[in-house]
């Protein structure tokens, strides 16, 4: 069973960026029953700064970061905050080793009060994960306020979760079973061969 | 087992007075917290290399070679010596003029220590990191065992038929360890050469460090230098003793809260759990540091951090008063009754001396 990491950046309680992460994971679990695990970017907020601060991350922060490296996929979901990903999804990712995200399957979404800031999604979270080098699937899921309303059932909100979980599912479905990393050593000689080499 | 302190010669204002030491102040506090850490028994005095304020020690051959003057037995050493900036001849004339004045009372720690804007200082570039540390040991090395030599490499000038004087004492060049924090490039070094590893090991939790000591061991015993057990791995520590617990903490709670390194980041209590500072009355200092062993397995030299943050060198030399009298003889009875048999004391200069 593939294994999918919903990453949601919500700050009140309830939250509709929560809403909208478990509806994308209840999805695409749907779609390809997955082991699914949440990590509320809040319970461990202090944690990720202090991260930033010392290098090192507290042992409850280390557990997600482990489950986000292990992961299959990646579901994340961030409040639009001043037209970008609040800061506090910014600094999750920030605190990741270099290359965790590499070839990962990710579908982002967002939340919002008006559907005006849904292309923060295009210029702002895309981009970032381009750089993490992860596999965004082409549909990003924006929900504003109104989406969750009397409108939102049906072709609206509903069909772009239903959408965006299927391209996930597809490309996880169609990935074959993930190794885990081993990490290379370089022995000395050939460290020390390296340097001698002639340079162009 | 080798206990000893070492320094990384900041300046930080003490928060209760909030004035920092002059330099002055600062460099001659140095000396005599070195002169006591002879007195109470201590087998190694380090310092730091920096070149940027808020440090003082830029010159460690000088201050150590004032310092062996007025010593007699303390291994003078480093907390480290930047193989990646400074010129690998000048660092071999340099130690081995130490060496030759302190009677072998040397060796020293390299590192890559070094922050983005010091490389261009030194004409280098922070990217060729690891490398630079590769290529200029390699010649720090051929250096200290050869003479005449020829040497062509990427970062230097070439030499021909240069011998660096004086010569090693006794022709035998100072022990040297690699400091590292992630690079498993220098772990690999270190066994390769059948040097010392250097975890330092303060400011992290241990799992930073297990991994890195685990491969230098095996790596050690690859290059045929002795089973992994017999490498020769050094730890740091930092430690503030009071008699009651409660007291240590209090006490050093401002100066935690005002260190560079620390300063709005977790509590000194969180910051206690996850990684090797230990605040607190002797004993808690001994059941500590009795557990890096546990941690890491047996081990050669163990370096305490004991005067950063802003504290007096009144204050520093008291902390050493009680270091002597109360922790140091139960960690040395507590070690050697743990040591495995076949687990080779800390490198001195007699017993290689000896050996060559």
């Amino acid at each position: 069973m593939p294994k999918l990491v919903v990453i949601s950046a919500g700050l009140s309680q309830p939250s509709s960026t929560r809403l909208l992460a478990d509806q994308l994971a209840a999805e695409t679990d749907r779609l390809l029953p997955s082991e699914i695990h949440t990590v509320e970017l809040r319970d461990v907020a202090g944690d990720i700064t202090n991260n930033l601060l010392t290098g090192y991350p507290s042992p409850k922060l280390r557990a997600e970061i482990e489950a986000v490296t292990a992961a299959d996929a990646l579901i994340a979901v961030t409040p639009v905050f001043s037209a970008s990903y609040s800061g506090l999804f910014k600094s999750f990712f920030d605190v990741l080793d270099v290359g965790v995200l590499t070839d990962k399957p990710v579908l982002m979404g967002a939340t919002g009060g008006s559907a005006r800031h849904s292309l923060a999604l295009e210029y702002a979270l895309r981009p970032l994960f381009a750089y993490l080098r992860a596999r965004v699937v082409p549909t990003a899921v924006f929900a504003a306020s109104e989406d969750w309303g009397a409108g939102g059932g049906n072709g609206g909100l509903a069909s772009r979760i239903t959408r965006a979980a299927g391209e996930l599912a597809e490309l996880l479905g169609s990935r074959p079973e993930r190794s885990a990393p081993v990490e290379e050593l370089i022995p000395f000689e050939q460290q020390l061969a390296a340097l001698r080499a002639p340079q162009r | 087992m080798q206990f000893g302190i070492f320094t990384v010669g900041d300046l930080t204002a003490d928060p209760l007075t909030g004035r920092p030491q002059t330099e002055r102040e600062r460099i001659k506090g140095t000396v005599a917290i070195a002169l006591k850490a002879e007195e109470i028994g201590l087998d190694v005095f380090a310092t730091g290399e920096h070149h940027n304020p808020p440090f003082v020690p830029s010159s460690p051959t000088t201050l150590l070679g004032y310092i062996a003057a007025q010593t007699e037995r303390i291994i003078l050493s480093t907390s480290t010596t930047l193989i990646t900036t400074n010129d690998p001849v000048k660092i071999a004339e340099d130690f081995a003029t130490l060496q030759q004045l302190a009677d072998g009372r040397v060796d020293l720690m390299l590192g890559r220590g070094n922050t983005g804007p010091v490389y261009p200082w030194f004409g280098q570039d922070i990217r060729q990191g690891i490398p630079l540390a590769i290529e200029n040991y390699a010649l720090l090395h051929q250096l200290w065992r050869e003479t005449n030599v020829n040497w062509q490499g990427r970062f230097r000038t070439p030499l021909q038929g240069f011998t660096a004087v004086p010569r090693p004492l006794d022709g035998v060049p100072p022990f040297v360890w690699h400091g590292s924090i992630r690079s498993p490039e220098i772990a690999e070094q270190a066994a390769y050469y059948g040097d010392g590893f250097f975890a330092n090991h303060i400011f992290w939790p241990k799992e930073h460090f297990q991994k890195l000591i685990e491969l230098y061991r095996t790596r050690y015993a690859h290059y045929g230098h002795g089973t992994p057990e017999q490498a020769v791995v050094g730890l740091g520590g930092q430690i503030f003793m009071r008699p009651r617990s409660q007291d240590a903490i209090r006490e050093f709670r401002p100066y935690f809260d005002n260190s560079p390194v620390y300063r709005g980041g977790p509590s000194l209590e969180e910051t206690m759990e996850q990684t090797p500072i230990s605040v607190g009355s002797p004993q808690e200092i001994i059941e500590k540091t009795l557990s890096f062993r546990e941690t890491f397995g047996d081990y050669q030299r163990q370096l305490f951090l004991m005067d950063s943050g802003g504290l007096p060198v009144k204050t520093v030399l008291e902390q050493l008063d009680i270091l002597g009298e109360e922790v140091l003889p139960v960690l040395r009875k507590e070690f050697a009754a743990r040591r495995a048999d076949n687990v080779p004391a800390g490198p001195v200069h007699p017993a290689a001396a000896a050996a060559h």
